[in-house]
């Protein structure tokens, strides 16, 4: 379980969720919302990102208007005991944004996910192949993304929802 | 966006100073002045290369959940169903995809109670079934890019 974040924290990441301004001093507006210094905003930032609650402090792009246009899902079907050496595996490439281990379901009986991005789709499904010659299976499937309906960064500690309420 | 960009893209995704003056910082490794930095970043986010500057949360320690839903729109009703999905907050992302299953969102929430309430309010206002395919382990989670040239 993770730790409660105290009320100054919770005031910190509903200030650090936006977009800071492109200013010479940026992190002031923050600290003079919460009366602290630049310097203590600062560290609080290093002491969040330290535990590991902030994963990455900087720039978001769009990864399709910097170039990267093709993205896509590549899935498996693997016996669980081979999971972890897999997504460790594919975890180690690059062009690999995101690796999970998810639930099989009856109608979709895949296990183990790799996203991918890469400026072609040629690209990607020479990527593909590579990424199955390293796990050693050739079973995969390859699911390009043809449109991106929404990309928006979480909004946290907007709202609670009653059912969320103890 | 010419090398220069790029390698400022590169540096501000995961390298950004955490110092007062972070552009006059980034500058000083550059060899540009605050004010160029500046100017090149307000052109890369007019351009939409840059979509925000800010902290990047690990979900799970704040206290959240989040999974990922597919559902099979029929190709006539795709902007209707996109409209219903994206209207729920703790929806990040939603893309089309080409398979049977065409529609991929995120979805993220402070309890697994919301997430459950959330996704049996789009298969009530859709009649459409959202097959859920919930995370067991991560292995990897990266958000930065390396647009330099000769990387993938």
């Amino acid at each position: 379980m993770p730790r409660p974040l105290t009320d100054l924290e919770k005031e910190l990441v509903r200030l650090l969720q936006g977009d800071i301004p492109l200013v010479s001093r940026p992190f002031l507006p923050v600290a003079q919302k919460l009366g602290l210094s630049e310097a203590e905003v600062l560290e609080h930032i290093r002491r969040l990102q330290a535990e590991g609650i902030i994963r990455r402090f900087g720039a978001a792009l769009r990864h399709r208007e910097a170039g990267i246009t093709a993205n896509a899902m590549v899935v498996w079907q693997l016996p669980p005991e081979e999971l972890k050496r897999a997504g460790e595996k594919l975890a180690t490439f690059p062009e690999v944004t995101h690796c999970y281990q998810r639930q099989q379901r009856p109608e979709w009986p895949y296990n183990l996910y790799a996203v991918i991005h890469c400026h072609t789709r040629e690209a990607c499904e020479k990527l593909a192949a590579r990424l199955a010659a390293a796990i050693g299976h050739n079973n995969y499937r390859l699911i390009f993304s043809t449109a991106e309906l929404k990309k928006e960064s979480m909004q946290y500690f907007i709202q609670e929802p009653p059912e969320c309420r103890e | 966006m010419d090398s220069l960009d790029r390698r400022l893209l590169n540096m501000i995704q995961e390298d950004f100073p955490l110092t007062e003056e972070p552009y006059a910082e980034v500058g000083r490794r550059l060899g540009l002045t605050e004010k160029e930095v500046l100017e090149r970043l307000a052109k890369l986010k007019e351009e939409g290369i840059i979509r925000r500057i800010g902290a990047v949360f690990d979900l799970r320690r704040l206290g959240y959940t989040s999974t990922l839903c597919a559902m099979k729109v029929p190709e006539g009703r795709l902007a209707e169903v996109a409209a219903v999905v994206n209207a729920f907050p703790g929806v990040t992302h939603n893309y089309l995809r080409e398979d049977a299953y065409n529609m991929w969102f995120t979805l993220i929430g402070p309890c697994r109670r919301h997430l459950e309430k959330v996704m049996a309010s789009i298969e009530a206002r859709t009649g459409l079934p959202v097959l859920e395919l919930p995370a067991e382990s991560s292995y990897k989670i990266r958000v930065n890019f390396n647009l330099e040239e000769g990387n993938p």
